[in-house]
C-alpha cells in the first residue's frame, strides 16, 4: 500500500531510523556522563572537597534532564519491533526477545530504581550508600548497552543458532555464543568509549565557556567555581583524548570483523568498486554515489591502508563491490522471491550493496567528527595548562560548538552500521555453511497488516513530538548551563556532612531558596 | 507445569505487577486537578510518586519484553493489530515522563500548570490505552489465520478494548487515591480518602465485569472462586476506607486487582489472543512460544534476577516510607522563580 509514493516499508524504515538515531542522542550522554558524574561524586565522598560536590550537582543535573528523555524515547524503541516490524519479531523471536527482556530485567530496573534513590536520597541515606546508588544506576546503563548491542550484533552476525526445518526460523542452540559474539564485544566496547567522548566534549565546551566568562567578568580564580570549571575542562579533555584513542583501537577491531562478516559494507564504505591488492584507503571521493554506480566514483586514496584495516598487513586484496555483488547474487538470489510477503519488491532484482553515499560519508563523518573532537580536547588541555584561562573567542566558542561533534560521530556510526547491512535485516553469517545460514531481508520484516497511512501517521506524530521535546530540552539545558554552578547546584542537604560553605545568594543576589527545595529542584 | 505455562504465568504476574505499581502513579497523576487544589497540594502529590514512577514503568517494559521473549507470536500479533492505540499510549508515556522532570526545571505559574496538565493527560491516555490493549488480548481481536489484523486501523477497538480501558482507569483512580491517603498528610489525604470512599464501588465494576465475562467464557471453578475473592475484596476495601484504616484498605484494593487479573489470565489460558474472526484463528501459548531451550535460559535468568529486583525495589519503598506533608515553601509558586 502506498501513500505519497512511499510504501509501508519505506515509511517504517524512516520511522525506525529517525526514532533510533534520536534515542541515541541521549544514550551516549547518559552512559558517558553517568560514569563521569559517578567519578565526581566518588571524589567528593573521598576528599570532601566542595568543588567535587558542586561538579556532581551541576553535571548530575544535566545528566538527569537528559536521562529522562532517554527513557521516554527508549520506550518507543521497545514497542517498535512489534508495531511496525512484526515479521521481523516473529522471525528472530527465539533469540532477540530474550535479550531485550534480559535488558529490562537486569539493567533497566537497576538504572531506574537506583537513580530514583540517588535523586531523592540526598541527606536521607548514608553517604556511601547514596554514592553506591549512583554507581548501581551507571552500571545499569552499561549493562543495558551490552544487552541491546548483543541483540543488534546478532542481527549483524547471527551466531548460536540453527535453522528450524519446520518454520525456517533460527532456533537458539547456544546462548553463550550469542552473548560472546565477537561482533557484540567489539561494538560494545566501541560504543562505550564513543559515549565517553560525548561526555568529555560537553565538559570541555561548557567548562571553557564558563572559565572565559568568569575571567572577562573579573572574578577571582580563588573562588570555588573557578576550580569547578577548570577541573571539568581538564577531566573532560583527558577523557576525550583517551576515549578517542580507544575508539580507534576498537574501531580497528570492528573493521577487521566487518571485512570477514560483511565485506560489502567494507567495500562500500570505501567506494571500492574493483578488487584491489594492495588496497588503498579513500580519503575523499567525488561522483554520482546515489546511483549506486560504483564506476562513476573517483576518489583520492592512500595506498595500502585499506589492506591494513581489513587484514592487518599491507598487501592483501580487498574485494570490490562489483565482484561481491555477483557473489551474493549467486548465493542468495538475483531477485527477491515472487511472494507477497516481499511487498512491492517481490520479484525485483536485489541490490546487495548498500547506498554508497550513505556508507561512504557516514564512515568518514564518524571518524572525522571524532578526530575533530579530540583536537578540541587537545586545544583545551593546552590552553588551560598550568592554571591558564583561554580568552580567545574563537577557541572557546569553537569548543562550545564542537560539543555537537561526537554526537554526530555517534549517529553516523550507527547509520553506517545499520544502513551498511542492507538489504538484509539479519545478515547471513559467512562462518556457517550456506545451507545452515540464517538470513532475513529488510523487505520481509515489516508488519503485513498495517497500512502505510497508519505508519505515516505515527511517523509524523513522533517526529513532531520529538521535535518539540528537543527544543524544550535544549532550552532547559541552555538555561541551566548559563546559570552555572551557583544556581543549579545546591547546598548539601541536612543530614549529610556540609559541603561548600559558600555564599548564600545566587549570582545576581537573589536569596537562595529553602534547602529542602534545593533537593527537589535538583530532583525533578 | 511445563515451561510455556510457567511463562504464561510469569507474563501474567508481570502485567499484574505493572498495574499494581504504575496503577497508583497513573491514579495520582490523573487526580491532580481534582485533589490538588493548591500548588502546594499538587507538589505534594507529585512528590509522593517522584522517586517511584520510573521504577514502576520498567514493569511495563519488562512485561512487554517478556511477551516478546517468551511468546513472539503473541507480541507480533497483538501490537500491529492495535497499532495506533499503542502509538497513542507511547505518546502519553513520553510526554508524561518528560513532564515529571521538566515541571521542576523552571518556575512560572504557566509552566507549572502546563506540565501538570500534561502529566495528567499523558497518564490518562496511557492508562486507558494499556487497559484497552489488555482487554483486547484477553477478550478478542480481529485477526486472521496468519495473525494479521483484518478490518481498518480501528477494528481492534471494539467493546473488549473499551471495557479494559475503563477497568484499568477505574482501578487506577481509586488505587492512586488510596496511595495518597496512605502516603501524604493534610488536606490531600482527606480528599483522597473521601474520593476513594465515594468511588471505589463504582470504579471496581468494569474490572469485575471484565473478569466475570472472561470467566463465563472460558472459566473453571477455580476462576469462579478467584472472581468471588475479587468481588469480596471490593467490599472489604470499602469498609476499611470508612473506618479510616488506610493500610488495610490499600491492601484490599490490591487484592481486587490481583484476584481479577488471576481470574482473567487464568480463564484465558492457553489462549493469548482470541480471534473475533474465527475461533480456529485463536493464538495460543503453543502457537506463540519460543523453544524450550530459550525458555529455560530465561527461567534461570528470571529466577535469579526477579527476586533481586523485588528485593531492592522493596528497599527503596522502605527508604521513602515516610509520610509526606505539604511544605510551606511551595505555598507561593511565584517565589520560586529562578533567575535565568
Ligand atoms: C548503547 C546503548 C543503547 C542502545 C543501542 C539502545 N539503548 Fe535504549 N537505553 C540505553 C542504552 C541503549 C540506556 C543508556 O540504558 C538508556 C538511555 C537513557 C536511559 O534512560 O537509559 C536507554 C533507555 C531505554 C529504555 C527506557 C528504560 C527505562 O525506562 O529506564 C528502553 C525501553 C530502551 N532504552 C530500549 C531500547 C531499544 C529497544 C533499543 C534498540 C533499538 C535501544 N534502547 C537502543
Ligand atoms: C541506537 C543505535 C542505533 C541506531 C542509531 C540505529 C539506526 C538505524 C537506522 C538509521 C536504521 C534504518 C536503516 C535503513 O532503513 O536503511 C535502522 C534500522 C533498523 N535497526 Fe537500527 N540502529 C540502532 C540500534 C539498533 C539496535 C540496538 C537494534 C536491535 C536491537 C536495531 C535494529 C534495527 C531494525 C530491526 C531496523 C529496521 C530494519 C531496517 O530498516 O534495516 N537497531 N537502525
Ligand atoms: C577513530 C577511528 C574509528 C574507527 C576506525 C571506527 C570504526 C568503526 C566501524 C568499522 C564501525 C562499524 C561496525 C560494523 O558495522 O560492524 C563503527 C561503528 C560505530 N562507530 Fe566508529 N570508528 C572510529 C571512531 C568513532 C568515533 C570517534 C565515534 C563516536 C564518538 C564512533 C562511534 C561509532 C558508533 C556509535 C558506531 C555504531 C555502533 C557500533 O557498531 O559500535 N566511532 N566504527
Amino acid at each position: 500500500m502506498d501513500v505519497l509514493g512511499l510504501d509501508t516499508l519505506d515509511i517504517a524504515r524512516w520511522q525506525f531510523g529517525i526514532t533510533t538515531v534520536y534515542h541515541f542522542l541521549m544514550v551516549p550522554l547518559t552512559i558517558g556522563l553517568g560514569i563521569l558524574v559517578a567519578v565526581m561524586h566518588t571524589m567528593w565522598v573521598r576528599t570532601d572537597d566542595p568543588a567535587w560536590l558542586r561538579m556532581t550537582r551541576f553535571w548530575g543535573r544535566i545528566y538527569l534532564i537528559n536521562f529522562v528523555l532517554g527513557v521516554a524515547t527508549g520506550l518507543v524503541q521497545e514497542f517498535q519491533f512489534g508495531l511496525a516490524w512484526s515479521e521481523y519479531s516473529r522471525f528472530v523471536g527465539d533469540v532477540f526477545g530474550s535479550l531485550l527482556a534480559l535488558e529490562a530485567l537486569l539493567a533497566f530496573f537497576l538504572e531506574s530504581t537506583f537513580l530514583g534513590l540517588w535523586i531523592f536520597g540526598w541527606g536521607r541515606i548514608p553517604k556511601k550508600v547514596h554514592l553506591a546508588a549512583l554507581w548501581a544506576a551507571v552500571i545499569g546503563s552499561i549493562v543495558s548497552a551490552y544487552f541491546i548491542i548483543a541483540a543488534n550484533s546478532w542481527m549483524q552476525h547471527p551466531v548460536g543458532v540453527e535453522v528450524d526445518d519446520a518454520t525456517g526460523r533460527p532456533l537458539q542452540v547456544d546462548f553463550w555464543a550469542v552473548l560472546t559474539n565477537n561482533t557484540a564485544l567489539a561494538a560494545f566496547s566501541h560504543a562505550i568509549v564513543a559515549a565517553l567522548m560525548v561526555a568529555g566534549a560537553l565538559l570541555v565546551g561548557i567548562g571553557l565557556w564558563h572559565l572565559r566568562r568568569r575571567r572577562l567578568a573579573g572574578r577571582s580564580a580563588e573562588e570555588v567555581d573557578h576550580r569547578v570549571w577548570r577541573r571539568s575542562v581538564r577531566l573532560g579533555g583527558w577523557v576525550s583524548l583517551a576515549a578517542f584513542a580507544l575508539t580507534a583501537l576498537t574501531g580497528d577491531w570492528q573493521g577487521k570483523l566487518m571485512y570477514e562478516q560483511q565485506p560489502l559494507k567494507m567495500s562500500s564504505a570505501e567506494a571500492l568498486c574493483e578488487t584491489e591488492a594492495p588496497a588503498s584507503f579513500s580519503i575523499f571521493a567525488v561522483g554520482k554515489f546515489g546511483s549506486n554506480e560504483c564506476d562513476d566514483v573517483h576518489s583520492i586514496t592512500v595506498p595500502y591502508i585499506l589492506s591494513y584495516l581489513a587484514h592487518g598487513d599491507f598487501s592483501s586484496p580487498v574485494p570490490g563491490v562489483n565482484e561481491l555483488q555477483e557473489e551474493y547474487a549467486a548465493v542468495y538470489g538475483e531477485t527477491y522471491p515472487d511472494d507477497p510477503s516481499f511487498g512491492s519488491l517481490a520479484g525485483e532484482p536485489i541490490d546487495y550493496a548498500p547506498v554508497l553515499a550513505v556508507t561512504y560519508w557516514n564512515f568518514r563523518l564518524m571518524i572525522g567528527m571524532g578526530g575533530l573532537s579530540a583536537a578540541v580536547a587537545a586545544y583545551a588541555l593546552w590552553s588551560t595548562r598550568r592554571g591558564r584561562v583561554p580568552t580567545s573567542r574563537i577557541g572557546v566558542y569553537g569548543s562550545l560548538l564542537a560539543v555537537g561533534a561526537p554526537f554526530v560521530a555517534n549517529a553516523s556510526g550507527w547509520i553506517f552500521t545499520e544502513m551498511g547491512r542492507q538489504p538484509f535485516v539479519v545478515y547471513p553469517n559467512p562462518d556457517v555453511p550456506v545451507e545452515d545460514q540464517v538470513w532475513f531481508f529488510t523487505a520481509q520484516a515489516v508488519s503485513p497488516g498495517i497500512s502505510a497511512a497508519e505508519v505515516l501517521t505515527s511517523l509524523i506524530g513522533l517526529t513532531l513530538v520529538y521535535g518539540v521535546l528537543a527544543v524544550v530540552e535544549l532550552w532547559l539545558i541552555g538555561r541551566f548551563v548559563r546559570a552555572g554552578v551557583t544556581t543549579g547546584d545546591a547546598h548539601p542537604t541536612p543530614g549529610i556532612a556540609p559541603g561548600p560553605p559558600d555564599d548564600d545568594t545566587d549570582d545576581d543576589g537573589t536569596p537562595r531558596r529553602e534547602r529542602d527545595d534545593d533537593v527537589l529542584q535538583f530532583a525533578y | 507445569m511445563d515451561l510455556q505455562t510457567l511463562w504464561f504465568a510469569a507474563v501474567a504476574v508481570l502485567w499484574t505487577g505493572f498495574l499494581l505499581l504504575e496503577g497508583f502513579d497513573f491514579g495520582v497523576a490523573a487526580l491532580l486537578p481534582m485533589l490538588g487544589r493548591r500548588p502546594a497540594d499538587r507538589h505534594l502529590m507529585l512528590r509522593s510518586i517522584g522517586p517511584l514512577w520510573d521504577g514502576n514503568e520498567v514493569w511495563l517494559i519488562t512485561a512487554a519484553g517478556a511477551v516478546f521473549a517468551a511468546f513472539p507470536g503473541w507480541y507480533a500479533t497483538w501490537l500491529p493489530a492495535l497499532y495506533l492505540p499503542f502509538v497513542l499510549v507511547l505518546f502519553g508515556l513520553i510526554v508524561r515522563a518528560v513532564a515529571f522532570e521538566w515541571r521542576h526545571s523552571h518556575h512560572t505559574e504557566a509552566w507549572d500548570a502546563t506540565w501538570t496538565r500534561i502529566i495528567t493527560g499523558g497518564s490518562l491516555i496511557a492508562a486507558l490505552g494499556i487497559g484497552a490493549a489488555l482487554g483486547a488480548t484477553t477478550l478478542g481481536l480481529p485477526v486472521d489465520a496468519d495473525g494479521t489484523r483484518v478490518g481498518g486501523a480501528f477494528s481492534g477497538l471494539s467493546w473488549p478494548a473499551l471495557l479494559g480501558a475503563v477497568a484499568v482507569l477505574g482501578f487506577s483512580l481509586v488505587h492512586g487515591a488510596l496511595f495518597l491517603a496512605l502516603k501524604v498528610d493534610g488536606d490531600v489525604r482527606m480528599r483522597a480518602r473521601a474520593f476513594a470512599l465515594r468511588w471505589s464501588p463504582v470504579a471496581a465494576l468494569p474490572l469485575l465485569a471484565w473478569a466475570g465475562i472472561t470467566h463465563l467464557r472460558y472459566g473453571t471453578p477455580v476462576t469462579a472462586v478467584l472472581w468471588l475473592v475479587a468481588a469480596l475484596a471490593v467490599g472489604v476495601a470499602w469498609t476499611r476506607i470508612r473506618l479510616d484504616r488506610e493500610g488495610p484498605a490499600f491492601a484490599a484494593w490490591a487484592v481486587v486487582l490481583v484476584a481479577s487479573a488471576a481470574t482473567i489470565f487464568g480463564a484465558a489460558y492457553p489462549v493469548v489472543i482470541p480471534s473475533t474472526v474465527d475461533v480456529a484463528f485463536d493464538v495460543t501459548v503453543a502457537d506463540a512460544s519460543v523453544s524450550d531451550y530459550t525458555l529455560t535460559i530465561m527461567t534461570w535468568a528470571a529466577g535469579v534476577g526477579l527476586p533481586v529486583v523485588l528485593g531492592y525495589q522493596t528497599w527503596t519503598y522502605w527508604v521513602f516510607r515516610k509520610r509526606l506533608t505539604a511544605d510551606p515553601v511551595h505555598e507561593e509558586p511565584a517565589d520560586r522563580v529562578v533567575p535565568a
